[in-house]
């Protein structure tokens, strides 16, 4: 079973985020920038699947050059090769047009399945698998905590707000992944020096075929106009339980007519 | 005026609250209709509800199909809708689906899509916040018809009345559509307390409350308010609490009327998920928890006095 996994390289969540001043964009150079947490798990899953049927695991990112780090990283969990869209005019690309760029990259892969994250703690859009599936016309088992391969037979146990749901399809397929399905390894120190020398194959929207003024902030379906931090919350009141501190918090509680 | 297509959130016809909120933010845009997709029965039984909320049509698209495939064909029964009726614009939940839906739509349609929506003003440009609610955001859709993501408990609902006038659409799914079959569902119990997504109170237990067991406490409190339960990453993460309810990056968002924190200390990524909560009360020891910077009202105090005395109080004041 040939495997694809979707990697994207985001700004750390635990450190300050911000848009660059000029055309709003999320500002990645100034960030630190690692592996969208997501996406771990779905490293893992494929390395899994890989681990129990075989078949090689390729890594997909779309991304600037500062996005190989989180290549080599990923490589460095156990994945065989990595391909990197990379080209300048990609910069700004809303969620339509990578899935459009990630769609073509696809193509030029073989690949029985497709893991992704469930979702970006950037955009958090949470709708690229499903608008891949849409393109490539396979099968979306999005949202998963569990996946069970057997042959070319998937079965997944997709989270919904209120248990899961039991869903069923054949490949080729694309898989979205919870941090509730597995717990992500650590790259060993012989898998760290691997990676380095694992093929990375970089492409080009002229290589995928895509005119540049199809992509980037030029081509974005929706635009940011306007951005603020948000205004600072004002202090609230802090008392210290002197025994009676439930009886405040009642009273609060009930000053605003919660109870 | 414009015909505005809402995706109703629905369990079986039993229309959710979000809804009301999509229907309410509609009408900033033009005319609401109301698009039921579901089971046989479903359009009947939400209709009432539609009607209260200003839907001026209600298009029923009922087959078993609709939840018999995962997402798909949902996204292909509004895409010919949007071509039919070429509306002003097209509003559904940020729900996960939802977010799926809209994505396969946006692709089918050519659409720019915006998600996570907190306000949509007369223009169509809508607010949204960002970066775990760390900026707040204005955009707008440059392409196609707009698909705005709206979460839930964002915008107030605000009763209108609509004629709710019904009309049966085809449901014709293609065979692509129906590559993902959903074989079974399980609700996994939260016994009589609202969805936590929606709820409009929100009690969370941290790392604090040390205990599967101790959890109780926290569903007491949550109890007496008619709250929802939620829990940190550390409880569900410690298995204190089962995952499905974790707030926070990785968890759910929720934006409640008040969501009280129990031994939780606010980390930035369980603040992502809950910092536009209208008011919110902390109880934690440590008097430099960071969640103290977000509260409106902090208890610095140990959780197993604080949390059972002020349930009783409030039972007291109750009965
Ligand atoms: C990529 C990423 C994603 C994440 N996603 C999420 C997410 O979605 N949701 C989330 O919640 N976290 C998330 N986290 C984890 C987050 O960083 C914190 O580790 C987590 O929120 C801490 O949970 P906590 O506040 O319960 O525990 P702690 O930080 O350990 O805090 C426990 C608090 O309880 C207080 N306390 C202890 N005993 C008592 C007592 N008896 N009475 C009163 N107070 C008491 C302590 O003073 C302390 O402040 C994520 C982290 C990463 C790196
Ligand atoms: N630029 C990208 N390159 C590779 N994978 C991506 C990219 N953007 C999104 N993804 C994948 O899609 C998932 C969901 O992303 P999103 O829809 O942006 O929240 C992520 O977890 C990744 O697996």
């Amino acid at each position: 079973m040939n495997i694809v996994v979707l990697v994207k390289q985001v700004p750390d969540s635990s450190s300050e985020r911000t848009l660059h001043e000029s055309d709003k964009t999320v500002d990645r150079d100034s960030a630190s920038l690692v592996i969208n947490e997501m996406d771990e798990y779905a490293i893992e899953e494929a390395l899994k699947v890989k681990e129990a049927h075989g078949g090689e695991v390729t890594v997909l990112t779309m991304g600037p050059d500062k996005a190989t780090e989180s290549i080599r990283k990923a490589l460095s969990m156990g994945p065989d090769k990595a391909v990197h869209v990379n080209d300048p005019a990609l910069h700004g690309s809303c969620a339509l047009v990578t899935s459009k760029v990630l769609a073509k990259a696809l193509s030029t892969l073989e690949w029985d399945l497709v893991i992704a994250g469930a979702e970006s703690t950037d955009g958090q859009v949470s709708a690229l698998p499903a608008m891949l599936a849409e393109r490539l016309g396979v099968a979306q088992l999005t949202g998963a905590r569990k996946l069970t391969v057997e042959g070319s037979a998937l079965t997944v146990e997709r989270q919904t707000d209120d248990g899961y749901q039991v869903v069923q399809a054949a490949t080729p397929a694309i898989v979205s992944v919870w941090d509730t399905i597995n717990e992500p390894r650590y790259p060993s120190f012989k898998g760290i020096m691997q990676a380095k020398s694992k093929p990375v194959t970089t492409l080009t929207l002229a290589d995928l075929g895509i005119s540049p003024d199809e992509a980037g902030l030029g081509a974005a379906t929706s635009e940011v106009v306007e951005a603020a931090p948000r205004p600072p919350k004002q202090a609230g009141v802090k008392i210290p339980d002197e025994g009676d501190g439930g009886v405040k918090l009642a009273e609060f509680l009930a000053a605003g007519k919660f109870v | 005026m414009a015909e505005v297509l809402v995706l109703v959130e629905h369990d079986n016809g039993v229309v959710k609250k979000v809804t009301g909120e999509l229907l309410t933010a509609a009408r900033a845009l033009g005319e609401p209709s109301a698009v039921v997709l579901g089971a046989a029965g479903s359009a009947a039984t939400a209709s009432a509800r539609l009607a209260e909320f200003g839907a001026e049509k209600i298009y029923a698209g009922e087959s078993a199909d609709i939840d018999g495939y995962v997402v798909a064909p949902k996204a292909e029964v509004l895409a010919r809708l949007v071509r039919d009726l070429a509306p002003a614009a097209v509003l559904v939940a940020a729900t996960s689906e939802g977010k799926e839906v809209a994505g396969r739509l946006a692709v089918k349609t050519e659409s720019g899509l915006l998600t996570d929506v907190t306000s949509i003003d007369a223009d169509g440009t809508a607010g949204q916040t960002i970066f775990a609610g760390g900026m707040l955001v204005k955009s707008r859709v440059r392409t196609g018809t707009p698909i705005y993501a709206v979460r839930p408990n964002a915008i107030t609902a605000v009763p209108a009345t609509g004629a709710a006038s019904r009309q049966d659409i085809e449901v014709s799914v293609s065979d692509s559509a129906r590559a993902a079959t959903v074989t079974e569902r399980v609700v996994e119990a939260r016994g009589s307390r609202p969805e936590l997504a929606e709820a409009s109170i929100v009690v969370s237990g941290g790392r604090g409350v040390g205990s599967a067991d101790n959890f109780k406490i926290i569903e007491s409190l949550a109890d007496s308010l008619g709250a929802a339960v939620g829990a940190s990453r550390a409880a569900t993460d410690s298995g204190f609490y089962p995952h499905q309810f974790q707030v926070g990056q990785t968890g759910k968002t929720v934006s409640p009327q008040l969501y009280v924190a129990c031994g939780i200390s606010g980390a930035i990524q369980h603040r992502a998920g809950m910092q536009t909560s209208k008011t919110i009360v902390a109880v934690n020891k440590d008097p430099e928890a960071p969640i103290f910077e977000l509260a409106d009202f902090g208890i610095v105090g140990d959780l197993f006095a604080v949390v059972p005395q002020a349930t009783d109080e409030i039972n007291r004041r109750k009965a």
